[in-house]
């Protein structure tokens, strides 16, 4: 019997949603191969996010200092490295987001260890676990398994595993233990954190949006959608290309880096689907997609779709809107 | 400022139906064309604007074959000053054995930065970059979005989740990898390709390189590849764009959103 890791997750006072999920994933793996579940937690002090984690694991390594409130890689990579050490886990959980970009492959290099990033699925077969990924922007799925090894490292996409509300609660035991002396100098100095979020409009509030991606091609072409937004009066929002090309400003951007929304109904113009933005339209109720490409990933989680022209769809609506008042 | 850029060439797969090859453990590639990662078009222009603020050289590296030479020349046009390819045989690479590779080849360089892109636009793993900083002890950050070089740091700015940045100073030397938005990478002109034919491109062979047996092993395995599962998705509305767009603004009415 072994031990699964699972990394913890926090920022400004709140564990998030990643850590739950992989703690849902990790215990249903212990449950099949008999490993026991660890958390991992290397936060500031008085944060009380022990509490919040007791019923997820059997076991909480705690490690509370305020040099660790805010995730620096320098100094988790080396208190995890020395921990993994001592404890050789079977499996060890982080999430494929900004801090585990940051943390697991450094990790991987220190420990040894196989390192698969951005899993949506991973089982054991055979004493070793085999994990799937999404290639080629979610075209195609690839499985994937490890050089063998004492242990293994993977990040986890965040939303691939949705833990049910009412999840089985354990009675974790809580082992807090110090920093360890001789700590080394971290080369990298927090600053601030800053929102890029905020500006002159507020799509979260919606309730009709009209959102354009990659597929607008051009510049100029996002004034002929402008009005088709607002003939319909709905708000203007957009993928990561957009923004990426300076077309639109952030405040527009749905997505894991820009904004979750919530409208009643989202029309998608030109959007791929790549899973970060989809991430982000997960509370829309109703998701309309128009996409030339009829394999575009975005299909696979609209609720409607029009494989044609966006730019003739749009013309289309804009006389049926037109018509209608 | 010294900088050096890992950068790959990978197939241009949007709007194009893939498949997957007999052996199931990769793409069919004849077919496809091929371009500049594009989280690493963005790491050459940053390169060549910080080269251009604050002199310096920049050497732009990749690994791969003949084929993908046409990058360094496209990253020496859009201002790098030399370029160097690996050729790594037949041999299968994964991100570790990558990391190792340019680690062996950039460990005798001298440089203040190392950029690479977030990740490529093929394999979509994100791991070589903060790898290979690993390899050489160097200061990292992942998913850059602003880099201001002072004496000694650099004060830089990682996109984090939820529409939030985190501005930190960051101890020279320092590998970061570049998200995609950071700065609007310049045009490239077919002479400037042409020009840029004139500037430094060393070829060395992964043997030279005197890497172990196992640092050349991959501590990942493909056991397939595969189309994503069939499943139901969205219901498509067929037929000329009038009739789609009635069919639309009925829906949205339904919804109870009033137009």
């Amino acid at each position: 019997m072994g031990e699964i890791f699972v990394v913890v997750e926090h920022r400004k006072g709140e564990i998030r949603e990643i850590t739950f999920e992989m703690l849902f994933k990790a215990r249903e793996l212990c449950q099949t191969s008999s490993h026991k579940l660890t958390a991992i937690l290397l936060g500031g002090r008085d944060e009380g996010f022990v509490d919040d984690l007791a019923k997820w694991a059997d076991r909480i390594i705690a490690f509370e200092d305020d040099r660790l409130k805010i995730f620096n890689a320098d100094i988790y990579k080396e208190i995890l490295d020395s921990l993994i050490g001592g404890h050789t886990p079977f499996l060890t959980l982080m999430g494929h987001t900004s801090w585990g970009m940051d943390l697991a492959p450094a990790l991987a290099i220190r420990t040894g260890f196989p390192l698969a990033t951005d899993c949506v699925d991973i089982q054991t077969e055979d004493g070793r676990p085999m994990v799937t990924r999404q290639i080629y922007s979610g075209k195609l799925f690839s499985k994937v398994s490890f050089k063998e090894s004492p242990g293994y490292l993977v990040t986890v996409r965040p939303g691939a595993f949705l833990p049910p509300d009412d999840v089985e609660e354990s009675q974790g035991e809580v082992v807090r233990q110090e920093l360890p002396s001789g700590l080394t100098e971290p080369k990298k100095e927090f600053i601030e954190f800053v929102d890029t979020g905020a500006g002159a409009i507020d799509i979260t509030q919606a309730e009709l949006l009209v959102s354009i991606g990659r597929g607008v091609g051009e510049e100029e072409n996002i004034a002929t959608i402008k009005e088709l937004a607002d003939l319909m009066g709905a708000t203007l929002s957009c993928s990561r290309p957009v923004v990426d090309k300076n077309w639109l400003p952030k405040f527009h951007q749905v997505g894991t880096s820009g904004k979750s929304v919530k409208p009643k109904v989202y029309l998608a113009f030109g959007i791929s689907g790549a899973f970060q933005h989809v991430a982000g339209i997960t509370g829309a109720g109703t998701v309309i997609a128009i996409n030339k490409d009829r394999k575009a990933p975005i299909f696979r989680v609209a609720d409607y779709g029009i494989a044609d022209d966006l730019f003739k769809v749009a013309d289309a609506l804009k006389s049926e809107v037109t018509k209608v008042s | 400022m010294n900088i050096i850029i890992c950068i790959k060439r990978v197939p241009l797969t949007q709007e194009v139906d893939l498949e997957v090859d007999e052996l199931k453990k990769g793409v069919k590639k004849d077919a496809l064309a091929y371009v500049i990662n594009d989280w690493d078009n963005y790491a050459i222009e940053e390169a060549v604007l910080l080269q251009e603020k604050f002199g310096g050289t920049v050497t732009a590296i990749t690994i791969g074959d003949e084929d993908d030479e046409e990058i360094l020349r496209r990253a020496l046009a859009m201002g790098a000053d030399k370029s160097i390819r690996i050729e790594p045989g037949e041999r299968e690479l994964d991100g570790f054995v990558i990391s190792k590779i340019l680690a062996k080849t950039i460990r005798d360089l001298e440089y203040d930065l190392i950029l690479t892109g977030v990740q490529a636009d093929d394999d979509n793993a994100a791991m070589v970059g903060i790898m290979l900083a690993e390899e050489l002890g160097l200061s990292h950050a992942a998913v850059v979005t602003g880099i201001e070089p002072e004496e000694g740091n650099a004060i830089i700015r990682v996109e984090l989740e939820g529409g939030m940045d985190e501005v930190s100073k960051i101890k020279l030397p320092s590998l970061l990898t570049i998200q995609t938005g950071i700065n609007e990478p310049r045009y490239v002109s077919i002479m400037g390709i042409r020009k840029a034919r004139k500037k430094e491109l060393v070829v060395i062979k992964v043997e030279d390189l005197s890497l172990s047996e196992d640092d050349l092993t991959r501590r990942t395995i493909i056991e397939e590849v595969f189309l994503p599962p069939e499943i139901e998705g969205a219901e498509m509305i067929e037929g000329d764009p009038s009739s789609v767009a009635g069919q639309i603004i009925q829906i949205i009415k339904e919804k109870g959103v009033s137009i």
